[in-house]
């Protein structure tokens, strides 16, 4: 029986929390991507920005909350300050669709204008976070560390194999399932979340069954605003926040977006999972597994590892460039394709 | 400026000027404010500064030029540039660093061996995926499993060798070297790498809508980039290679030169300025011959039938389709040359830095960056893209001390040791990143054709 529990406490260990984690971030990114792309029709390259905009934001709020001597621990007093991390990202979404993206729209730009415009808005933003908090690495995690350690699970079970939850993990998880079941809520069962649906799927014909155009497009970048804010603040708060990470989240989310189906609200959660769970997997050292399922040494002394740790990021791109392959419209048909 | 005024005419018959004289005015007035700009540079800072930034200012030229045959020919938008720019700059680094005899004996073979498995698995992939068309799902597991025995095979091919290849003197080489050819060639070279890969992604990518060619190119780029930063045995990896053998004299040798001396008793310069200032120079020289041979070549290539075949492609790919042009094959070509363009400019320079380090290929800098020089001096346009090349590289580097500069004016009123002053300085070299966001945004909301914009023809 411990032969095959081991090996499994290991992969749960490895693979499936670090995954479940990391696929919770990109899942909620890639929901904020997908709303932009339904309903306002382009990929939003700035979206990395935005959450990074609003982790700053809570980071900040952080510090201030720290300096009046509030908290609540054991949980990171960062979750108290998001709700001022997600109206400060809302607010910057409202003022640029108001600066920028509306005039656009407007002008019933083609979607390529678009991508080029939100390239000039990241560079703006990321050079605002930049000289707002500095480009250096921050860790504002202070709550406890550890929900599970390695060490009390082995004393628990009895077992050689170790177990450890980060909090961070287990409160990206559950915040993000919250947060996602909210919004299939507001987008299946209010008004306004079926106009908005309705909008997405044919504006004109939303136009004409009398649904206000500038109020969807006011709450798409509400959301998306709120969902980025989340994400980013849940990445920094497992990771640790560092401006420059967040330019390079934009491809896994957009990974994500696009192997879900871009436009589909279900297909971006289901492809954050499967980006996660290919990068862990792909690059996971299955030696250990080997030698307790068919003895040390089986296979000879190799790692066992299909690729090196250094390309865990480049999987994202791979998956990405065989979907678009493959089947262009991702697992769940996306929309406009 | 699209139609010659009568006065114009008459102009132009009294003193034979071409007939679009006041846009060449035009752009002649920008180009002399550009030299002014750098001239001021030379004056303000240093000689030397002006020269770098010069040199700077032809490379990103160069690069802008190659994503204007792309986007404004073509319309075809490649976010992969920083993957092209790379690919040139590795072309630098086989070309013309020193072959390592013993890494080559230690794992030659192996590597060998193990990329032609790789070509012969991704031969046999597409002949199945041709072949199986009506075996449906079927296909996948195929191509699946030949994946996965051509992968495993390569890596027990390869694996050993390159263990063996980065065991070689790994502070000095660990790698297989290069070919030992004067750097110069590494142009072409660079050129003819980033073609091929060009060959590769468009194969997979240009049948895709406009912006998710955006993504892929984008995506492409990164992985190129990994391979860069963790194939040891083939660039160092991170451990950079430095020290590439230069097309130009070495400052050491001209400081001993006689006619440098007499030159500088005549000019008041000091050795070490005037040598450093030569080496420049020289660099400029090159860099000017490859910028007006490129711009000669698609100015012609964009007066041609051909041009006029690209304009109608991308003006409207359906109505050109109907005519029997292959927009396919077309657009293909055309990110091929774009491309080729881009990864000159890439091996140009890694042989002005003299060193080839995979770190410092960010997406903003190499990519975006690029974009919009594109964008803010006028896509279409072939003076366009490299008067932004010049604008927009200028500015990236002198929006820092400007920024400083302004900053430390605005906050003159404040304590000097007040908190939000010593942050803003801290923080001026952001205020690049700003600038060049505002100018895009500026650019399209306002002037979207760019500073020359395209020459109706």
């Amino acid at each position: 029986m411990e032969m095959l529990l081991n090996p499994l406490v290991l992969l749960v260990n490895f693979i499936l929390i670090p995954g479940l984690a990391y696929g919770s971030q990109l899942a909620l990114g890639a929901l904020g991507v997908t709303m932009v792309y339904a309903v306002l029709n382009f990929s939003n390259f700035s979206h990395g920005e935005i959450m990074s905009f609003g982790a700053m934001v809570t980071i900040l709020a952080t510090y201030w909350l720290q300096s009046i001597g509030l908290s609540i621990s054991p949980l990171p007093t960062a979750l108290l300050a998001l709700p001022l991390g997600i109206l400060g990202s809302i607010s910057l979404c409202l003022l640029l669709d108001r600066l920028v993206f509306r005039f656009y729209r407007q002008q019933r730009a083609g979607s390529v204008t678009y991508l080029i415009v939100s390239i000039g808005v990241m560079f703006v933003i990321g050079g605002l976070i930049r000289f707002i908090i500095g480009p250096d690495d921050r860790n504002f995690n202070d709550g406890d560390r550890f929900l599970l350690k390695a060490r009390e699970f082995k004393e628990m079970s009895g077992l050689s194999e170790g177990l450890a939850i980060k909090s961070s993990q287990a409160i990206t998880v559950i915040t993000a399932f919250i947060v996602v079941a909210a919004i299939f809520w507001f987008l299946n069962r209010t008004r306004t979340g079926k106009s908005m649906r309705a909008y997405a799927d044919n504006q004109d014909l939303a136009l004409l069954s009398g649904i206000n155009p500038d109020r969807v497009v006011r709450i798409t970048w509400v959301i998306t605003a709120g969902l980025a804010a989340v994400a980013g603040t849940l990445y920094g708060l497992d990771k640790s926040y560092k401006p420059l990470v967040y330019l390079h989240l934009v491809l896994p989310i957009f990974a994500a977006a696009i192997v879900g189906g871009v436009g589909n609200p279900l297909g971006a959660i289901v492809g954050g999972f499967v980006i996660a769970f290919s990068e862990l997997l792909l690059t996971f050292a299955y030696k250990k597994v080997a030698a307790y399922l068919f003895g040390e040494g089986f296979f000879g002394d190799g790692l066992l590892q299909i690729l090196s740790t250094d390309y865990k990021f480049a999987v994202s791109f791979m998956i990405l460039v065989v979907v678009l392959l493959v089947k262009p419209t991702g697992i769940f048909s996306g929309k406009s394709l | 400026m699209n139609r010659p005024s009568e006065n114009a005419l008459a102009r132009q018959h009294i003193f034979n000027l071409p007939a679009d004289w006041p846009a060449h005015r035009r752009n002649l007035v920008l180009a002399c404010i550009m030299a002014l700009m750098l001239s001021f540079v030379g004056f303000v800072q240093s000689w030397n500064l002006a020269f770098s930034l010069l040199n700077m200012c032809l490379i990103s030229a160069i690069m802008s030029l190659g994503v204007n045959i792309q986007w404004g020919y073509a319309g075809l938008f490649n976010a992969g540039v920083m993957g092209f720019a790379a690919l040139g700059g590795l072309a630098a680094v086989l070309v013309s660093m020193d072959p390592v005899p013993a890494a080559w004996a230690a794992g030659g073979g192996g590597i060998g061996l193990g990329l032609v498995i790789g070509f012969v698995t991704i031969c046999i992939n597409i002949y199945l995926w041709k072949r199986a068309r009506s075996n449906g799902k079927k296909r996948y597991w195929l191509i699946g499993l030949v994946v996965v025995v051509g992968y495993s095979l390569m890596r027990l091919a390869i694996d050993p060798s390159v263990a063996a290849i980065e065991a070689v003197d790994p502070a000095m080489t660990g790698y297989l070297g290069g070919l030992g050819l004067p750097i110069v060639l590494s142009w072409l070279f660079g050129g003819l790498f980033a073609a091929a890969a060009a060959w590769v992604v468009g194969r997979i990518a240009l049948g895709l809508r406009s912006d998710y060619l955006a993504i892929a190119t984008l995506g492409i780029s990164e992985i190129i980039l990994y391979v860069l930063k963790f194939e040891d045995w083939l660039t160092r990896g991170v451990k950079n290679v430095n020290g590439l053998p230069r097309p130009v004299p070495y400052e050491v040798d001209l400081q001993e030169a006689a006619w440098l001396q007499e030159i500088i008793t005549q000019f008041n310069l000091s050795i070490i300025e005037a040598s450093s200032l030569l080496v420049k120079l020289c660099y400029a020289g090159l860099f000017l011959i490859v910028l007006l041979t490129i711009i000669w070549l698609s100015e012609s290539a964009l007066r041609g039938p051909w041009g006029r075949m690209m304009r109608a492609i991308r003006d409207n790919e359906v109505a050109a389709n109907a005519m029997g042009k292959n927009v396919t094959s077309r657009h293909l070509q055309v990110f091929i040359l774009g491309s080729a363009v881009i990864g000159i400019a890439g091996a140009m320079l890694v042989t002005l830095d003299g060193q080839f380090t995979p770190t410092s290929y960010q997406p903003l800098r190499f990519t975006f960056l690029i974009w919009v020089m594109v964008i803010v001096g006028g896509s279409g346009n072939n003076w366009g893209a490299v008067l932004g090349g010049f604008v927009v590289w200028f500015f990236w580097i002198e929006a820092e001390p400007i920024g400083l500069w302004l900053i430390t004016l605005l906050t003159s009123g404040m304590e000097p040791a007040h908190w939000l002053r010593l942050h803003l300085i801290e923080n001026a070299a952001h205020t690049r990143l700003i600038t060049m966001g505002l100018v895009l945004l500026l650019t399209l909301r306002f002037a979207p054709r760019g500073l020359i914009p395209e020459v109706k023809r």
